[in-house]
């Protein structure tokens, strides 16, 4: 059960815990045990919305930032990692294969206050060699979910 | 001026389904529980490589039966699948949809006046393919309390001298009804005793949500009297690309391959490239809508309960199969009552055969969210209903 109830609350973390034990054919109680075991074990680690940003008057400015950094002895990268992702308006941080080290998903109210946390904050910081920072101009798709609108049911009519 | 038509043909009536379908299309807002077709849009994966045989320029015709890449693809599903091996170059026919390997099976095996059985509720091509083949249909009313399934007491009841075929309609379109290994076992004793064949139509077979599939080809003796039909349309959500297969004996294969390429040269090159792509490459695309149909299933189940509608539990393809005759009405009555007070169409039971009378079919090819909204309306109806009873 548990992979598929992942599954479905990864797409829907609103569904009710009646209508999740009834789709995935279980008691209510197993729902409610596997979903504190998944808490307790750190798998599930939030319930999160997704949020089309760019359909509201707020503004919001993500950037994504290849940072090369030298990696320090017996800690690898994790001690620069943890300085980065200490900063609240980082939202996310990932070690990366290729050409650079971290990539680190930034997000501010503005292109300023984008562009200052680079320059003040993480390329300043001593074990990072070089920052490019990318800002997102469009987002179509984002967490599995694509953000256009999608048409209506375009299945016709046909017998048999 | 003479009659130009055939009565043969002129005599076959038309099928129920279209009826409720030509008020949904007129009617604002409502919501149809009637689509015969998967909601999910084909992989993407597999829509790519039908694009990327355009851009190649692959389109020519194939060879007759169909790519030879693709039937020997389908070989190895088959024995992946089913443990069954076909020689693709003499077994296998591609064709337009699982329907073209009906019609095809039929022309091929039937001369006239034999009998071609065939269990209803079931899809409603079978009968008017077997009257336009030369044959005498012979319905087996399957019923409720045997879950929909074909007994072998039922199949040796409807055998006569003249019995050539049986069509095999599991799972089951409209019932949602499959046939286990039990079942199969011992409707093919009944059927190795008369020496008769079988066109087993497979086409739900990746949609079982109880044991895996069993193809009654698969079982001894079987093999050499059965025509296994499949297709791309259901399992891989490929309906508009019109694919589908027929695996059996090749003395009967190859007389399908002689009408078929008469008829209609070849299945489709295009859909022919992306169901290569399918088969290599789908089995995770396949599980996971499977899993989404499975989710849908037992929340229309569980409603049912709740409402207190009775209704056999389904273990295949994408329908349910409620019975309705608690409220003194004919299945086309509700149907035309529900779409009428509630917007929502079902297909009434006897679209699918007199047997289907007390029931309708509901379709869960449609989201969890559209389910809901129509399970509400369903309920409000039945209890309105009820509350006339008194």
């Amino acid at each position: 059960m548990r992979e598929e109830l992942l599954a479905v609350i990864e797409k829907n973390s609103r569904i009710d815990l009646k209508e999740l034990a009834v789709i995935l054919g279980v008691q209510e109680i197993d729902v409610v045990n596997e979903l504190q075991a998944l808490e307790d074990e750190g798998v599930i680690c939030g319930y999160h919305t997704l949020i089309n940003w760019e359909k509201t008057s707020l503004d919001k400015v993500t950037a994504l930032i290849e940072v090369r950094v030298t990696p320090q002895r017996g800690q690898g990268f994790d001690n620069v990692a943890e300085r980065i992702y200490r900063y609240p308006e980082v939202r996310s941080v990932y070690l990366i294969s290729g050409g650079f080290d971290l990539m680190v998903i930034l997000e501010g109210k503005t292109l300023r206050e984008v562009s200052s946390f680079v320059s003040d904050k993480l390329a300043p910081l001593e074990q990072v060699l070089s920052t490019a920072t990318h800002f997102i101009l469009k987002k179509y798709k984002d967490h599995g979910t694509i953000f256009i609108q999608k048409p209506e049911d375009e299945r016709e009519m046909i017998t048999p | 001026m003479r009659n130009p038509l055939a009565d043969k043909v002129v005599e076959i009536k038309p099928s129920g389904i279209r009826k409720f379908f030509d008020i949904v299309s007129e009617m604002k807002d409502a919501i149809s529980l009637g689509v015969g077709e998967p909601d999910f849009d084909t992989p993407w994966h597999i829509r790519d490589e039908g694009i990327y045989s355009l851009e190649r320029g692959r389109t020519f015709y194939t060879s007759n039966a169909g790519l030879k890449e693709l039937r020997q693809e389908i070989c190895n599903y088959m024995k992946r699948k089913n443990n069954i091996e076909y020689d693709w170059a003499k077994e296998v026919l591609i064709t337009v949809g699982g329907s073209e390997a009906i019609d095809m099976g039929l022309r091929a095996m039937i001369n006239p006046g034999e009998e071609v059985l065939i269990p209803q509720p079931s899809y409603v091509s079978y009968e008017p393919c077997a009257i336009l083949a030369g044959a005498t249909p012979v319905i087996i009313d399957l019923k409720e309390e045997n879950e929909f399934r074909l007994t072998a007491q039922e199949l040796e009841d409807a055998i006569t001298d003249k019995t050539k075929v049986l069509i095999l309609p599991f799972p089951n379109n409209p019932t949602g009804a499959i046939m286990e290994r039990k079942d199969l076992e011992a409707i093919a004793e009944v059927i190795l005793k008369h020496d008769i064949f079988v066109i087993s139509d497979e086409i739900y077979a990746e949609l079982s949500y109880k044991e895996k599939h069993v193809s009654i080809a698969s079982l001894p003796g079987m093999q050499e009297r059965t025509i296994l039909i499949n297709g791309f349309s259901k399992a891989y959500a490929m309906t508009g690309w019109r694919l589908g297969y027929a695996c059996g004996p090749a003395a009967i294969i190859g007389q399908m391959t002689k009408i078929h390429q008469f008829a209609i040269m070849c299945a489709p090159t295009t859909s022919q490239y992306a169901a290569v792509e399918a088969l290599k490459n789908g089995d995770s695309d396949i599980e996971e809508m499977r899993v989404a149909y499975n989710q849908r299933r037992r929340y229309l189940m569980n409603a049912f309960r709740e409402m207190g509608l009775q209704c056999f539990e389904p273990y295949g393809a994408f329908y349910v199969f409620p019975y309705i005759g608690e409220f003194g009405m004919t299945s086309d009555e509700f149907a035309q009552r529900f779409l009428e007070e509630e917007r929502v169409a079902v297909v009434p039971g006897t679209a699918f055969g007199d047997s289907g009378e007390g029931f309708v079919r509901i379709s869960y090819a449609y989201s969890l969210e559209n389910l809901k909204v129509a399970i509400g309306r369903l309920e409000r109806f039945i209890n309105k209903l009820r509350a006339e009873k008194g």
